[in-house]
């Protein structure tokens, strides 16, 4: 399959362009990374409603509370894992408890960061954020989702959590379906197994789903771009269906998609179903493609996963 | 610099020794909280609930009012009492603290109660919360002040240094911070556990204005207050000198008092010394 690449960060940076654009009460805080988060290219436009917090991510989120309470629509931005670790108290606190319209937005999730190492990549703050209670959770597929997600949490009103990638992910979703909390989307219509995947593993998903098809098996695919709330409906229509569930993240399969989507089909609709993502580990340096493969972000494993379901019918 | 009229200064007197027998009493019936914080920071809530702040407790977010933050926030018994006193809510409700259902959680929440501005009980975060507030103020072109209150414990968390170098940098002059500074925190005093000091040196380092009173004296709460509001281009921290369960005798640096309500004898000596009859 030809997709055509396009960047999160760039996309998120436009959208807060056009934010900035039509709306006097949107405020965008970095905390230094903001080329890097392409906050910049706000700041750039709308210098007066851009602050640079420094390397001071705990100050930057209250910071950002107190904005949120005084009517602002604020954005937080900085890399995945420290815009959730490294001040998770504080979001808990200052943020979720009084549920203020916060939206972390933060880039360089997941282990495609690449040479930083494990220090800087990220496979813990999906679980962080969405057992955070009053938060909403969201992994875009793609660049264009991307942009649809950013203006859909700034009409949010409560916190939000966005998870983008450092490198150019494949375009997957339909330019015409727009995002909604609360709402994933069918990319491909299969009846044997579903693959339900979530940022750019979405793409691996329907990379799996051609592959699963030369061997006679119609996976559906599943773009869970709203993870909080998980969009339980479409799991169940999926499952009656399918009979069969492969969840794909490119984060620790402990506490991620696999697991929300696990906890949902136990409690309700128990069948066959395998996590694929990365397996309780830290990360390590190299490419980020080297890394998918190293850590088992690819089709074939999800392809092997769908065989193994398949078998468990 | 207003010259304040002692008939002025004592009401707020009158109204602050209000407070702390509310405090007494509100501990008392939850059976814990913490009434040595409560007490010691009782005098500047007075001040700045019943004299200094632009506020409208009938109409509790209207717009141009002044903010306050209690980054202290176990301090909620004497707060809550301020606020019912302002008119927030009716001061019967005081005794509800920390009980099923009440409005008036362990912590301040924002959401539950009326006045509140910011929820607080995670030490080191008020500050940053306020300094938001301020840059939102700013950007807006509102006079509106934020006065935040801080305790010395939580002067040992990073995020208040965080906090300290972002409200210099921004030239938040709209910002009041008040330092209560007991000397006590729950596991003894703060220069044993984790020295503090040079406090005052060490906020002006990091470009604040810095003025020391006494937090038990109202006329120097108050023309502090007032310098603060000249002051341009920088925030102001005022360290407040203050006695942890003020008014209380046997309450007074004690450091059982930081998270223990008193028991009926302790409750009825603390109301006789605090002036009421029985």
């Amino acid at each position: 399959m030809k997709y055509q690449y396009a960047s999160q960060r760039k996309e998120y940076g436009r959208a807060l362009v056009d934010l900035g654009k039509s709306r006097k009460d949107v405020v965008v805080l970095d905390a230094d990374l903001s080329s890097s988060t392409r906050t910049a290219d706000f700041a750039r436009e709308f210098p007066e409603h851009f602050f640079n917090c420094g390397i001071a991510e705990q100050n930057m989120m209250g910071v950002a509370a107190g904005m949120a309470a005084s009517g602002k629509v604020v954005f937080a931005s900085s890399f995945a894992v420290f815009a959730t670790g490294r001040c998770w108290d504080q979001i808990r606190q200052s943020i979720a408890y009084p549920k203020l319209n916060v939206k972390i937005c933060a880039t360089h999730a997941g282990i495609t960061v690449g040479g930083d190492g494990a220090s800087h990549q990220t496979g813990e703050d999906i679980a962080l954020m969405r057992t955070l209670p009053n938060f909403t959770v969201g992994v875009p597929a793609d660049g264009p989702e991307t942009f649809k997600m950013t203006k859909t949490f700034a009409e949010w009103n409560g916190p939000c959590y966005m998870r983008m990638g450092r490198l150019d992910f494949p375009t997957v979703t339909d330019p015409d379906v727009p995002f909604k909390v609360g709402k994933g989307s069918v990319l491909r219509d299969g009846d044997d197994i579903s693959l339900i995947g979530c940022g750019i593993m979405v793409s691996r998903c329907l990379e799996a789903a051609e592959m699963l098809e030369k061997r006679n098996i119609s996976a559906q695919v599943i773009n869970m771009s709203s993870i909080k709330p998980l969009d339980d409906a479409l799991v169940a229509d999926a499952v009656k269906r399918t009979g069969g569930v492969v969840t794909a993240e490119e984060h620790n399969v402990v506490s991620g998609l696999g697991a929300a989507v696990a906890t949902y089909l136990v409690e309700h609709d128990p069948v066959p179903m395998r996590r694929v993502g990365i397996m309780d580990t830290f990360g390590e340096s190299g490419e980020g493609e080297e890394l998918m493969r190293k850590y088992g972000l690819t089709a074939d494993k999800v392809v092997e996963a769908a065989e193994e379901v398949m078998r468990r019918r | 610099m207003v010259a304040y009229p002692d008939d002025v200064i004592a009401e707020l007197e009158r109204r602050a020794n209000l407070i702390r027998r509310h405090v007494i009493r509100m501990t008392r019936a939850a059976g814990s909280g913490h009434p040595g914080g409560s007490l010691s920071c009782t005098d500047i809530l007075s001040a700045l609930f019943f004299k200094v702040m632009h506020h409208r407790p009938i109409d509790p977010t209207w717009e141009d009012r002044d903010r306050f933050v209690l980054s202290k926030g176990h301090a909620a018994p004497a707060y809550y009492a301020a606020l019912a006193e302002s008119g927030y809510f009716p001061t019967d409700e005081l005794l509800t603290l920390r009980k099923l259902g009440s409005r008036l959680q362990g912590h301040p929440s924002r959401n539950k109660l009326p006045g509140i501005e910011m929820s607080t009980g995670s030490l080191g975060q008020g500050l940053s919360t306020s300094l938001g507030m301020a840059l939102a103020a700013k950007l807006d072109r509102k006079a509106y002040r934020i006065y935040c209150l801080c305790g010395d414990g939580e002067q040992q968390s990073g995020q208040i240094w965080e906090a300290a170098m972002l409200g210099a940098h921004y030239e938040l002059d709209n910002v009041t911070t008040f330092l209560d500074r007991n000397m006590l925190q729950i596991d003894g005093p703060t220069e044993k556990i984790m020295s503090l000091e040079p406090l005052a040196d060490k906020w002006k380092a990091f470009g604040w204005h810095v003025i020391e009173i006494d937090g038990h004296n109202m006329r120097e709460i108050l023309e502090a207050c007032d310098k603060a509001k000249e002051v341009r281009n920088r925030p102001t921290m005022v360290i407040a000198h203050t006695v942890k369960g003020k008014g209380v005798s046997f309450m007074e640096n004690a450091l059982s008092f930081h998270g223990k309500s008193p028991n009926d004898e302790e409750t009825r000596k603390g109301l006789r010394e605090l002036g009421e009859e029985p």
